[in-house]
């Protein structure tokens, strides 16, 4: 074979080779460029995060603001410490609500955000004061035996 | 009794010893090559002659089997999900098999069979009909000009196979599921985008085939270079070479997924 061909040959293949590498990490991955400097990075304190996982998204309204970068457990308050990474093009007011929520009845657990009415805005290194634990179900079913029982007592 | 039990513990440590010494001499071999690598890369119209062979000359293979393989994924995995009514995660589910584990591995077990036994038994038969010899004689080094560039051509195309597979894979799931079977097209696109991390899977997934493209073609080029110059000689060496690439595949898959995947759900 004539070496020109080949060289020709060997081109498309390197070039198909790093076009497909394109393809998988922006049509299939969805390569965002994440740049640290636009975002802040925010903590909350949860009693219970069921089964959150570091990288779940943060939603407000549904709509991804973030992602959960870091879950530790602390010794003082013996409560969840969750890092929140935020996108920086959504502030939300000091009094911002965090709750876990999942999504549809078997699906993964993200955090959701219902923004508050304060006019000073959480920035890096903030604490988000008010949370909501996740739904345990064990909890549930114990809250409503109580309940229960409670009821029947009265009569 | 004894005369028959001492031969037979003779035999397991005859074989035992063999293998460790062939591991060493293939480790040997392996820096070697690495060693005297420079001529090709300075001379690397030599390396384009390889990829030629090794790599341009696989694409059918990886495309098509690509192609079927997503196809399959795509309608078994429709099969299971829309029990449960989450058919539109069937594009998670090919793009995620595809491209942490099925690209990769399937790729590298393709390119053993197709590239790995071509190698094995070119650099065989160049040695049983003493052609690496008469280089020798000719004071041009057989690693350097004959194993060398093969090798770096097996280690370079192998990762560009691997995403071609992958791609070529949802493209087959796309095509099942969304063209024929009528799965929305925005979710199966959406769900996938939101569940493939670049890092975790893409990242991983290609490092995963640039270790096996070292491996299967380290394997090829030593069994060719270490097969007796005999016809079965070099029979013999391309199927050890199939097989034990095969088996090096997967086995380092598993050491690198675990490495790659632990503590990451």
């Amino acid at each position: 074979m004539q070496r020109t061909t080949m060289d020709l040959w060997v081109g498309l293949f390197v070039i198909t080779g790093i076009a497909a590498l394109m393809v998988l990490s922006l049509k299939v991955g969805n390569l965002n460029v994440y740049n640290p400097s636009q975002s802040y990075v925010i903590t909350g304190n949860f009693e219970n995060i069921g089964g959150l996982k570091v990288r779940a998204p943060v939603k407000s309204a549904g709509v991804v603001v973030g992602r959960v970068t870091d879950i530790q457990f602390s010794t003082q308050t013996y409560d969840a410490v969750v890092t929140m990474s935020m996108d920086s093009r959504y502030l939300f007011p000091k009094d911002t609500f965090a709750s876990i929520l999942t999504s549809g009845l078997l699906g993964e657990q993200y955090i959701g955000l219902a923004a508050g009415g304060d006019g000073a805005m959480l920035k890096t290194g903030d604490k988000i004061m008010k949370t909501n634990s996740a739904m345990v179900l064990e909890e549930m079913i114990g809250r409503f035996l109580f309940d229960k029982a409670a009821e029947d007592d009265s009569f | 009794m004894l005369k028959h039990i001492v031969p037979g513990i003779q035999n397991v440590g005859h074989r035992v010893i063999e293998s460790i010494w062939r591991l060493g001499r293939a480790s040997r071999f392996f820096i070697l090559v690495l060693l005297k690598s420079g001529t090709s890369l300075r001379r690397f119209n030599l390396v384009i002659r390889e990829l030629y062979f090794t790599g341009v000359l696989s694409l059918i293979i990886i495309v098509v089997s690509g192609l079927f393989v997503g196809m399959v994924l795509g309608l078994q995995g429709y099969e299971t999900l829309q029990k449960y009514g989450s058919e539109s995660a069937v594009g998670t589910l090919v793009a995620l098999s595809l491209v942490r584990e099925l690209g990769p591995v399937v790729a590298a077990l393709l390119f053993a069979s197709r590239a790995g036994s071509a190698i094995t038994a070119e650099i065989g038969l160049m040695k049983a009909t003493e052609q690496l010899a008469a280089m020798g004689m000719m004071a041009v080094d057989p690693i350097a000009r004959v194993v060398a560039p093969r090798f770096w051509a097996g280690v370079i195309s192998m990762p560009f196979l691997a995403a071609m597979f992958s791609v070529m894979g949802v493209f087959g799931g796309y095509l099942v599921t969304v063209v024929f079977i009528g799965v929305d097209e925005g979710s199966y696109w959406s769900q996938m985008q939101s569940a493939v991390d670049f890092r975790f899977d893409i990242l991983n997934g290609f490092i995963k085939s640039c270790f096996f493209g070292v491996a299967v073609t380290a394997i090829a080029v030593f069994e060719g270079y270490d097969a007796p110059p005999t016809a079965e000689g070099v029979s013999g060496a391309t199927t050890r070479t199939v097989v034990t690439s095969s088996l090096a595949i997967l086995g380092l898959d598993f050491i690198l997924t675990a490495f790659m995947f632990r503590g990451v759900s």
